[in-house]
């Protein structure tokens, strides 16, 4: 694998690793940041995992993008066993009425029933490829092949938190009220971002997750719980 | 009562900032933080408070406000940006100065009118509570700074100190130029290879226009449109403050500190971290021309900007001694001799 790295200004390094979304570069991102991240290379601010590739950002009064180029891959050249902590998560979703308003139209597109899509979309494990666009939101994928379609032409304005969605190979789950183009098949009741708490995103990335069709009477269960703080979303750790 | 900040009128976007909130990107939380940091940073050095205390970044149109707390020393940093007394027949008072202020003073920030944006500093920071390590409000996720979003009137915004250390004003003999004019240096990538050779050039060679689209997010450039190689969607990946992104339409953004932190736009080229101020200061209209410098230049230019920065700081005089008349002290007595006017 021919590994590049890209400045953006003098504050950040691009560690490519590839141009497509794909798993196996995916893990190749995330080691990456856990080898930085238990380094602790001087001069690194924080890293980004992103589909294909890590960002790094820097402090360039600490450090040149040279030398931590340099750093990088001697890093990337050692050998060792790197544990994950990563997690696995049942999320709670509701794929009915007015929580999917696409499921219609997605059934139509991949020409399956409802109810397929649904049992196809909660019958996976995913992983999260990285969190961005918007706090807490997470990028997880790959969806079952036939649910593949491309965004919608006309993104809605305005969208629900917890709203549910897929596009392209990915679903997401919006985290807050905000504008979106991915087609929307449900919403979960729970909190993927709360900024009052030390760690503010329920995800990270390289975390599994896999959603748990539920009905209403649950929706309005759970959502009653999370809002006195009474909930926890199933979760175990999971075996590198 | 606890020392506050009255928030009269709010200005047009007025919100609580420090240096940036960091550690959170990887869970998509953006810096945020001083869109001018220098001006920031000088604010908070006049009031007498490390670069990262919590202060005031006023956008386009400042804000009134009045003092409650026994007296706060207040500095006021950025263009031409200056504060208007309105009590003393509306005196005003120029800004890259430290100013006493008692119980009861209102003033408004007139301006800025050269750059975005000004800073008002107080002594001892605004008290808010920090939210993920840091002071900056980040609107858009309504988290930070003063509940989360700009100020409204009526707000009280709490004071670290309940009165000013007893000390001379001090003024900046010599102020930064707002640099309207300058040229922001970029460096190319990370995405220049999905454009073409075409697009490069007009890149470097135009002169773009920050458009009405500007905010904290970014500045929206009106200038030629840049040609991407094939296609304008990219996997995406990180994106660093000062980006120049392109989306299909060709028309470039300039990113600034609330831009999101990932994005599947290609990024034509950066903006140095030393020019991030100079480009937080353009309003809409002004003119922006880019050009493309190398990575060790860029580092060379940022360690001149901070020696640079550590003269400023050390060439701050007592405000007696710059231009001649001493408003402050004048002030005091005014305040002493309980001279108040009382119209406004």
């Amino acid at each position: 694998m021919t590994v590049r790295f890209l400045s953006s200004g003098d504050s950040a390094l691009v560690v490519e690793f590839g141009d497509r979304i794909e798993r196996r570069l995916s893990e190749e991102v995330l080691r990456l940041a856990a080898q930085i991240r238990r380094a602790a290379l001087a001069g690194i601010v924080e890293t980004v995992p992103t589909l294909r590739s890590l960002m790094v950002h820097y402090d360039p009064l600490k450090a040149s993008a040279a030398e931590l180029k340099r750093a990088i891959e001697a890093l990337m050249g050692a050998k060792g066993r790197l544990e994950q902590e990563a997690r696995l998560w049942r999320v709670p979703v509701c794929y009915e009425g007015g929580f999917a308003p696409d499921l219609a139209y997605v059934a139509k597109e991949t020409g399956l029933a409802a109810e397929e899509v649904v049992a196809l979309h909660a019958g996976q494990r995913y992983h999260v490829y990285m969190i961005g666009f918007l706090p807490g939101l997470p990028y997880m994928g790959d969806l079952p092949e036939r649910l593949v379609l491309p965004r919608r032409v006309d993104p809605r304005v305005r969208l629900p938190p917890g709203s549910v969605a897929i596009a392209t190979t990915m679903t997401i789950i919006y985290p807050l009220e905000c504008p979106g183009g991915w087609h929307l098949i449900g919403a979960t009741p729970v909190r993927l971002f709360d900024a009052q708490l030390p760690a503010p995103a329920l995800l990270a990335p390289g975390d599994a997750v896999e959603f748990e069709a539920i009905d209403k009477r649950s929706f309005a269960k759970v959502r009653a719980a999370v809002e006195r703080g009474d909930y926890q979303v199933p979760h175990e750790r999971l075996s590198p | 009562m606890r020392a506050a900040l009255k928030t009269v009128a709010p200005g047009l976007h007025t919100t609580v900032q420090d240096l940036g909130r960091y550690g959170y990107q990887a869970v998509g939380v953006p810096v945020s933080g001083a869109l001018d940091s220098l001006s920031f940073r000088l604010a908070n050095r006049l009031a007498g408070n490390d670069d990262n205390a919590a202060a005031l970044e006023i956008l386009y149109q400042g804000p009134t406000l009045e003092v409650a707390a026994d007296s706060l020393r207040v500095a006021l940093a950025g263009g031409d940006a200056e504060l208007e007394l309105l009590a003393e027949g509306r005196r005003r008072v120029g800004g890259w100065r430290s100013l006493l202020l008692t119980r009861g003073e209102a003033f408004r920030v007139r301006g800025p009118s050269e750059t975005a944006c000004c800073y008002l500093a107080v002594e001892g920071g605004f008290a808010v509570p920090p939210c993920l390590g840091s002071a900056s409000t980040y609107a858009r996720g309504s988290f930070g700074g003063f509940a989360g979003r700009a100020l409204r009137s009526g707000d009280l915004l709490p004071l670290a100190r309940e009165s000013a250390v007893e000390r001379a004003e001090l003024t900046l003999p010599q102020p930064p130029p707002p640099a309207r004019e300058q040229t922001i240096r970029v460096i190319l990538g990370p995405q220049a290879d999905h454009f073409t050779d075409a697009a490069l050039a007009l890149l470097l060679e135009s002169e773009f226009r920050v458009s009405k689209d500007a905010d904290r997010m970014g500045l929206r450039l009106d200038g030629p449109r840049l040609a991407h190689r094939d296609g304008y969607n990219i996997a995406s990946d990180g994106i660093a403050t000062g980006a120049i992104q392109v989306p299909g339409s060709g028309q470039a953004i300039l990113l600034l500190a609330d831009h999101q932190t990932t994005g599947g736009y290609p990024k034509i080229a950066t903006v140095i971290s030393a020019d991030l101020p100079v480009a937080g200061r353009r309003r809409p209209g002004d003119r922006v021309r880019f050009a493309a410098i190398e990575v060790e230049e860029a580092e060379a230019l940022r360690r001149a900007q901070e020696v640079e920065l550590a003269a400023l700081s050390a060439s701050f005089v007592p405000a007696a001694a710059a231009g001649g008349l001493d408003h402050a002290r004048l002030y005091d007595l005014n305040l002493i001799s309980g001279v108040v006017s009382g119209h406004e």
